[in-house]
């Protein structure tokens, strides 16, 4: 009856073919994804930053929900593999004429594309897609509700390992609305799989899901608490409608007992690096002096998210010709 | 006169517990000898009962039929008769049609339609509130004499305690039965499935447990204060059992049902988005499911369908933009004798749970007794269907049998003695 909502992403022999989410993916394939990205790293160096992998292929930016910065890196990443990419921005387009999902992604599919990267306001979208779309297509999710945002976390784990040698036996914490955070989620899963010695969150009980301890992570109201002896500090982004919500009371309460002020990332290891997912609110998540400070590594996260979704394109991609061939062979045979 | 003779069946009949192997004999819509031969008259037509068992046939205490306003999802015909097949003789229809059931224009055209069908009896539930916006009284009485076997505000939710109270007095006056399904929707509105561990690792808004709780616990003070009577629909959480113990030690009369799908499934089936199992009210977890059942044994909750026939882009989109509802009709038998073959459910409390305790909600005079109108269903424990897509008798395209082989079919049904399956 239970359906393992990886295994949609995996070829038979366990290759990755979809990007859904960090959830069930083997330490050994999530950390092919970030040798791949950091080999990606050293090619965006270069004078002449593109490489052939994906010439020849089309990648549709299917975006049913607004986002300008997600789209561009990964317009940027398609461009640099050589593909030809097409921005759908669907959140102004199709569904508001009243085309269901499903006419949209009949319609995609009819001119020939081969991956889509897919933004959605509901949980499951992404995986919907998948199950959906013709074979050949690579699905990468580029956040979908409250559920995942892979290539998001997976840029944070390249960034603890580029910064603190790796991942193993590190403290994190993610601070902040864990509720409606994808990108949380996708951390933890990611985090407890690379083998971190804890995963904690910290945020009042308003923006905690219920029973989110059972993914995998120590809970903490209080931030001074949850930041004794962190390697890394994760903030989230903090949503204006929050407030209204009955969430929270106010931005500026909120900033008093979990914005990162220089004197509560003392309680952190001296070392400690501070990451946030952008864009950053100033004076309600994080303290300019510590986002703009020697610890925080905010936009060397923004250079790494273009070599991650480079890797996870191109190994989607690969996996999808795998699967390709070897149905081809199959139908040879008959 | 001329009998149908069902021959050596296990008539089970818990209104009167019986359950022994015996001839019936049946002539002009009625049961006109039970364990021996009426003295005149001929033998017309004869059914082998051997193995089987003959009982009163099933009543559903709430089941949404589609028509009139649905008509690509389904029609009181395909309803009606995929109900009939898993052994319905009687659906209570819910309201929340389009246009609301809210006048008797509307009562008038139900019950048409479902004679013109001929297959279960519709008993149609009317709208508590017009246009089941939860605001004002509906022309309740009309609605009752116009054919409505009660009055119902399907999950939609009332504006306000006021209100509901209102609503309550005012059918109170006219000794109307009431259906209630408990849903604030201020702590429900945003959630697509339980709140739990299953729904924070899918990221899906969840719906508490307090949402059914709340609203029950409103209800049931209500029903107190206004002398109502009143039958609470729909019930899904173990805490909501405990609430209606209270109320019935305190003194009250208060029946319950719960939906087939809350006996079978868990949240755990929703892993992987399948919208299939996107239900309201949602399917919670296993401790509640225990916790239902139990009450099913014991004789204190009757067993509703909460069919609800989709069409495919219902279904076909993404969990939280999918419709809620399964159209259970046609594998609502086979669903729940597995329930008895695994002994979750008694034999017993579940041909209760379908029969006897519905037809004590509405009052009906429903068993099989001499003289009275045969409304039966004969089930073959061991015949084994296949539920083809393409064969489901319901339009819904979200049953979860579809494709499945399994154990137990309604061989023959009889409304008002003719035989419909």
């Amino acid at each position: 009856m239970i359906i393992n909502p990886c295994n949609v992403q995996l070829t038979a022999d366990g290759r990755l073919k979809h990007f859904l989410t960090t959830e069930g993916l083997s330490k050994a394939l999530l950390t092919e994804i970030l040798d791949t990205a950091d080999s990606f790293i050293s090619t965006q160096e270069r004078e002449i930053k593109k490489v052939p992998l994906l010439r020849g292929k089309t990648v549709v930016n299917l975006f049913f929900e607004n986002s300008t910065r997600t789209r561009s890196t990964f317009e940027l990443a398609a461009k640099r593999l050589s593909a030809d990419i097409l921005n759908l921005d669907i959140a102004r387009s199709a569904t508001s004429k009243g085309e269901t999902l499903m006419d949209t992604l009949w319609n995609l599919e009819a001119m020939y594309s081969d991956v889509f990267v897919v933004r959605h306001a509901d949980s499951g979208a992404a995986h919907f897609i998948a199950e959906q779309v013709t074979p050949n297509v690579a699905i990468i999710n580029a956040g979908d509700g409250r559920h995942a945002h892979p290539t998001q976390a997976m840029l944070d784990m390249l960034t603890i390992r580029r910064h603190k040698g790796s991942i193993e036996g590190k403290v994190v914490a993610v601070v902040g609305d864990i509720l409606h955070s994808r990108v949380a989620r996708s951390q933890i899963h990611a985090l407890n799989t690379l083998g971190a010695a804890e995963v904690r969150v910290i945020g009042p009980r308003t923006l905690l899901p219920r029973d989110i301890g059972g993914l995998g992570c120590k809970v903490f109201y209080k931030l001074e608490d949850g930041l004794k002896d962190c390697d890394v500090v994760i903030m989230l982004r903090l949503q204006k409608e929050r407030m209204q919500d009955a969430l929270l009371p106010s931005g500026s309460e909120f900033y008093k007992r979990y914005g990162l002020t220089v004197d509560k990332l003392k309680l952190a290891k001296p070392d400690a690096i501070v990451m946030h997912p952008g864009p950053i609110n100033r004076g309600v998540e994080i303290e300019s002096t510590v986002a703009d400070g020697a610890q925080s590594v905010i936009l060397n996260q923004v250079s790494y998210g273009i070599a991650v979704r480079m890797a996870v394109m191109a190994m989607a991609m690969s996996g999808q010709q795998q699967e390709r061939n070897e149905r081809a062979q199959a139908q040879g045979e008959l | 006169m001329r009998y149908l003779h069902i021959e050596q069946a296990r008539l089970i009949d818990p209104s009167q517990n019986i359950d022994t192997v015996t001839d019936l004999y049946v002539a002009e819509g009625r049961i006109k000898a039970i364990g021996r031969k009426p003295e005149s008259g001929v033998v017309e037509e004869s059914i082998d009962g051997r193995g089987q068992w003959l009982i009163p046939g099933l009543i559903d205490l709430g089941g949404h039929l589609a028509e009139p306003g649905f008509a690509q999802k389904g029609a009181i015909a395909s309803e009606t008769y995929a109900a009939c097949s898993s052994g319905f003789t009687h659906v209570c229809a819910l309201p929340d049609t389009k246009p609301v059931v809210d006048n008797s224009a509307i009562v008038q055209q139900i019950l048409e339609k479902a004679q013109q069908a001929r297959f279960a009896h519709v008993l149609p539930l009317g709208a508590l509130t017009p246009d089941l916006a939860g605001e004002q009284i509906s022309s309740m009485a009309a609605l009752q004499e116009a054919g409505c076997v009660a009055l119902s505000n399907a999950r939609r939710p009332f504006k306000n305690s006021y209100v509901l109270r209102r609503v309550l007095e005012y059918a109170a006056t006219y000794d109307i039965l009431v259906f209630l399904a408990p849903d604030d929707v201020s702590l429900s509105a945003s959630g697509s499935m339980h709140e739990g561990p299953v729904a924070t690792r899918m990221g899906i808004p969840g719906i508490p447990r307090t949402a059914e709780t709340i609203a029950l616990a409103q209800m049931l003070l209500l029903i107190e204060q206004t002398g109502v009577r009143a039958h609470i629909s729909q019930i899904s959480c173990a805490r909501s059992l405990v609430m209606l113990r209270q109320a019935r030690e305190a003194g009250m009369s208060i029946t319950a049902d719960t939906p087939l799908a809350n006996l079978i499934y868990t949240d755990e089936s929703v892993t992987g988005y399948n919208s299939l199992y996107k239900v309201f009210p949602p399917l919670r977890t296993e401790v509640d499911r225990q916790a239902l059942l139990a009450a099913v044994n014991a004789g204190e909750l009757a067993i509703s369908s909460n069919h609800r026939p989709h069409d495919v882009a219902g279904k076909k989109t993404t969990f939280i933009d999918a419709e809620p509802g399964m159209s259970m009709f046609d594998g609502f038998l086979p669903l729940a004798m597995q329930l008895v073959d695994k002994g979750e459910l008694t034999e017993e409390a579940f041909i209760s749970a379908v029969s006897t305790v519905p037809a004590e909600v509405l009052g009906m005079e429903h068993g099989l007794k001499e003289g009275s109108l045969f409304n039966a269903a004969l089930i073959d424990p061991a015949q084994e269907r296949c539920f083809r897509r393409s064969h489901l008798l319901s339009q819904g395209r979200n049953s979860p049998v579809a494709g499945m082989t399994l154990k137990g079919a309604a061989s023959a049904v009889f409304v008002d003695g003719r035989r419909v399956i």
